[in-house]
C-alpha cells in the first residue's frame, strides 16, 4: 500500500475509531486537509482553534471515547492550546493534531513558526514531534495508548509539512492503541479498607471526576446504601450521586451548602474516590475534615498524599477497587450519623432564596423544561456555580463543565462535540454574558451544521464572579468586572443563522417553553439581577466551614 | 524522608530515560513547573545511544515523593531511583557550601562508579 504521511495519518485516526474531527486548515497542515477530503472522515469546521479543541472534549467528556481535532502551525496551534490545557486539567483523552513548517526549516523563525512541541510539554500528558512518515506508524496509536490509559489526558503530535507530504510504501497497518489494563488493587489493602470503614462512626464518601472516568457510579452507590455513608462531590463528580437519594449531599467546598462542609469537618473517616483535593473543593487543607482518617482511592499514584497524607491508599482504577471492596465491607446503616446529617441539613437549609428571578431558580425552570435525558454544557462564573447548586444531575457524563482550568468560553464549542457524538441527545447550554462572548463565533459553527443545541445566557452585564470577590474582598471597588456596552445576543444569534430571542424578568414561562422547544439550534438571552451573589461563599484562605452564607452573614 | 535534610542539596536521583530530543525538556519542564528545586544535572547516553542515564541533584525534603512520582508519569522515563545514602551524596553533605565544583565531582564519580558496575 502507498500512503503519503498525511493519507497514513487520516487512515490510523479512523482505525483508532475517529468519526469527526474538528480543526481549522491553513498553510503547514494542507497536505492533511488534502488527505481528509479523499476520506470519509466527518469534518467540522470551526471558527476558532481553542473551539476544535473543546469541541473534540465535548465528544471525549459526552462518550468516554478519545477525540480529535487539527490545527495549522504557529497562532492555530497556540489558539489549540488552552483546550489541550483545559483536558489536561480535567483529565479528558484528546488528541490534537497540528501541522508544523517543514523539518528543514524548524528553528529559522519560519513563516507561522512556534516551538508547538515545547509550548506544549506542561499541558498535555505527552506530545511527539514527527520526524518522518514511518515514526506515525508509532505515534498516532501511542498517542491515543497514552490518552486513554491510566489518568486519561491530552496528548498532542506535532507534524512538519514534508513529513505529511512524504511516500511511504507499507505492507500492513499497526493495531489501534487501546487503553492499558487498569491497576489492580491489592486484596490486603482493601481489606484493611474494609476494617478501617467497619468501625467508623462518621464516614463520608468523597468522590470526583475518577469515578465518572472509571465508570464507577452504581458502585459508589452501592457502597453508600450498604454502609449507610453519606456523599459529597466535587465539581466533577456531580451524577455519580442522583440528587434525589437521602444520602446525597451535592457539591462541597467554596460554594457548597455549609450542611455538607459541616458533614465534612464532622467525619472520622474520609474515603476519597478518584479525587485530587483540589483547593476550591477543600479551602484551607488544615481546616479539611480535621478530624478524619483517609482512605484514597487514585488511578495516578501521584495524587496520593500530593495534598493530604492519606491513611491508607492504593493507586488503582476506582471501580475495580469498590468492586472488591463492596464485598468486603460489612453492611450498617448507621443511624445515629445519618440523623445527625439530617439534623445538620435541617438546621443550615439550602434553598433558592426568595423570589422567581433568583438565578438559581432559573437553573431549576431550565432543568424542569428541559427533556430529562438532555446533556447540560455548563460555562464558568456564576451561572457555573448555581448550576452547580441547583441542576439536578442524575447521570454522569451529562453536566460538562471546565472544573479544574476554569476557562470562560467552553460551554459553547463544548456542546458542538456533544451534539455531534450524541445527535439524539438534545444539549442545553448554560453560559453567562461573558462568557459566550469568548467562543461566540461558534453560532456560526452550530448554522452550518443545524446542531441542536439550546443556549441559555444568564445575562447580568457583569463578569460576575470577579464582581462578587470585588464586592466582598476588594472593597467595593469594581474594576473592569462591569459591561459598558450591552449587546443583543438575540439579534447577533439571528445574524449568524441561529433564532434568538431575549428573556427579561419576570420570566416568561411560556415565552421560555417556546424557545427551548425549537427543533435545532436557539439562544435564549435570559436577563438576571446583576448583582446577585454565589452563596455560600468560602472567603481565600479560609476553611469550608467558615463560609459566607448570605449578604452580611457568616458562619 | 530521613530528616537528614540540612536545605543542602544531598540527594542524587538517578533516571534512565529514552534518549531522543525533547527528554531533557519533560524532565526539565516538570522541575520549573512544578516548583520543585533542581540544583544539578549529569546526563549521558548509555546501551550504545538507545538510553540516557540522568543523575538529578535534589534536596531531600518533603517535596521529594513528589518528585519521584511525577517522574515516574513521564512517557521517556524508563525507571527512577534515589540515593540519599552513599559516598557520592555525603559530597554534599560534607560540602561547606554547594559548589558547581562539587556537585560535578560527585555526579562525575556517580557516573563513573555506575559505568563501571
Amino acid at each position: 500500500m502507498q500512503f503519503s504521511g498525511s493519507s497514513l495519518l487520516i487512515e490510523l485516526l479512523k482505525r483508532q475509531g475517529v468519526r469527526i474531527v474538528a480543526g481549522i486548515p491553513g498553510g503547514a497542515n494542507l497536505p492533511l486537509y488534502d488527505a481528509l477530503g479523499k476520506s470519509d472522515l466527518r469534518h467540522i469546521l470551526v471558527r476558532h482553534e481553542q473551539a476544535g479543541g473543546f469541541l473534540a472534549q465535548g465528544i471525549a467528556r459526552s462518550t468516554g471515547n478519545a477525540a480529535a481535532c487539527f490545527a495549522t502551525s504557529g497562532p492555530g496551534a497556540v489558539n489549540l492550546l488552552t483546550a489541550i490545557a483545559d483536558a489536561k486539567l480535567d483529565s479528558v483523552p484528546i488528541v490534537g493534531v497540528t501541522g508544523q513548517v517543514p523539518s528543514g526549516l524548524i528553528g529559522t523563525d519560519a513563516f507561522q513558526e512556534v516551538d508547538t512541541y515545547g509550548m506544549s510539554i506542561p499541558v498535555t500528558k505527552h506530545n511527539f514531534l514527527v520526524r518522518s512518515a514511518g515514526e506515525l506508524l508509532e505515534v498516532v496509536p501511542e498517542a491515543f495508548r497514552i490518552a486513554l490509559s491510566g489518568r486519561q489526558g491530552p496528548v498532542l503530535i506535532d507534524v512538519p509539512k514534508d513529513v505529511q507530504q512524504a511516500q511511504i510504501q507499507l505492507d500492513s497497518l499497526p493495531e489501534p492503541g487501546v487503553a492499558d489494563p487498569a491497576a489492580e488493587p491489592d486484596g490486603a489493602i482493601l481489606a484493611a479498607m474494609a476494617r478501617l470503614i467497619a468501625s467508623a462512626e462518621r464516614p463520608v464518601l468523597y468522590v470526583g471526576g475518577g469515578v465518572v472516568a472509571s465508570g464507577a457510579e452504581e458502585e459508589v452507590r452501592a457502597l453508600s446504601a450498604a454502609c449507610g455513608i453519606p456523599v459529597v462531590s466535587t465539581l466533577m463528580g456531580l451524577g455519580v450521586m442522583d440528587p434525589d437519594d437521602p444520602l446525597s449531599l451535592g457539591m462541597l467546598g467554596m460554594h457548597g451548602s455549609m450542611a455538607t462542609n459541616l458533614v465534612v469537618d464532622r467525619a472520622d473517616l474520609l474515603i476519597a474516590l478518584g479525587v485530587r483535593f483540589d483547593d476550591r473543593a477543600t479551602g484551607s487543607i488544615a481546616g479539611f475534615a480535621p478530624r478524619a482518617r483517609v482512605i484514597h482511592l487514585d488511578i495516578d499514584e501521584a495524587e496520593i498524599g500530593k495534598i493530604r497524607r492519606p491513611d491508607i491508599s492504593a493507586g488503582c482504577d476506582v471501580k475495580r477497587a469498590l468492586r472488591r471492596l463492596n464485598r468486603m465491607v460489612a453492611k450498617a446503616s448507621r443511624a445515629a450519623w445519618r440523623a445527625e446529617v439530617d439534623a445538620l441539613r435541617r438546621e443550615h437549609p439550602f434553598a433558592v432564596p426568595d423570589g422567581d428571578s433568583h438565578p438559581g431558580a432559573l437553573v431549576q425552570r431550565l432543568a424542569a423544561l428541559a427533556p430529562e435525558d438532555a446533556i447540560v454544557t455548563v460555562d464558568v462564573g456564576q451561572h457555573q456555580m448555581w448550576a452547580a447548586q441547583w441542576w439536578p444531575v442524575r447521570r454522569a457524563r451529562t453536566f460538562l463543565t471546565s472544573g479544574g482550568l476554569g476557562t470562560m468560553g467552553f460551554s459553547v464549542p463544548a456542546a458542538m462535540g456533544v451534539a455531534l457524538a450524541n445527535p439524539e441527545t438534545p444539549v442545553l447550554v448554560l453560559t453567562g454574558d461573558g462568557s459566550l462572548l469568548i467562543n461566540i463565533q461558534e453560532l456560526a459553527t452550530i448554522a452550518e451544521n443545524n446542531l441542536n443545541i439550546k443556549i441559555c445566557v444568564f445575562n447580568n452585564g457583569h463578569l460576575g464572579l470577579v464582581r462578587q470577590q470585588q464586592e466582598l474582598f476588594y472593597g467595593k471597588r469594581y474594576v473592569a468586572s462591569r459591561f459598558e456596552s450591552r449587546p443583543d445576543f438575540a439579534a447577533i444569534a439571528r445574524g449568524f443563522g441561529v433564532p434568538g430571542c431575549t428573556i427579561g424578568i419576570p420570566y416568561d414561562e411560556g415565552a421560555l417553553k417556546r424557545a427551548l422547544s425549537i427543533k435545532g439550534p436557539a439562544l435564549l438571552d435570559i436577563a438576571v439581577p446583576e448583582t446577585e451573589n454565589v452563596y455560600p461563599m468560602v472567603p481565600p484562605g479560609k476553611s469550608n466551614v467558615e463560609a459566607i452564607l448570605a449578604a452580611g452573614r457568616s458562619s | 524522608m530521613n530528616g537528614e535534610s540540612n536545605g543542602l542539596p544531598n540527594t542524587i536521583v538517578k533516571l534512565m530515560v529514552r534518549n531522543h530530543p525533547g527528554a531533557m525538556s519533560h524532565i526539565t519542564g516538570l522541575f520549573s513547573r512544578r516548583g520543585f528545586n533542581l540544583e544539578g544535572i549529569l546526563c549521558a547516553p548509555v546501551d550504545g545511544g538507545a538510553d540516557s542515564a540522568m543523575y538529578l541533584v535534589v534536596r531531600n525534603d518533603e517535596r521529594l515523593e513528589q518528585i519521584v512520582k511525577q517522574l515516574n508519569k513521564l512517557y521517556d522515563v524508563k525507571s527512577v531511583g534515589v540515593v540519599t545514602d552513599h559516598i557520592w551524596t555525603h559530597r554534599f553533605k560534607e560540602a561547606e557550601e554547594s559548589t558547581l565544583f562539587g556537585h560535578l565531582e560527585a555526579l562525575l564519580e556517580a557516573f563513573e562508579a555506575e559505568e563501571q558496575t
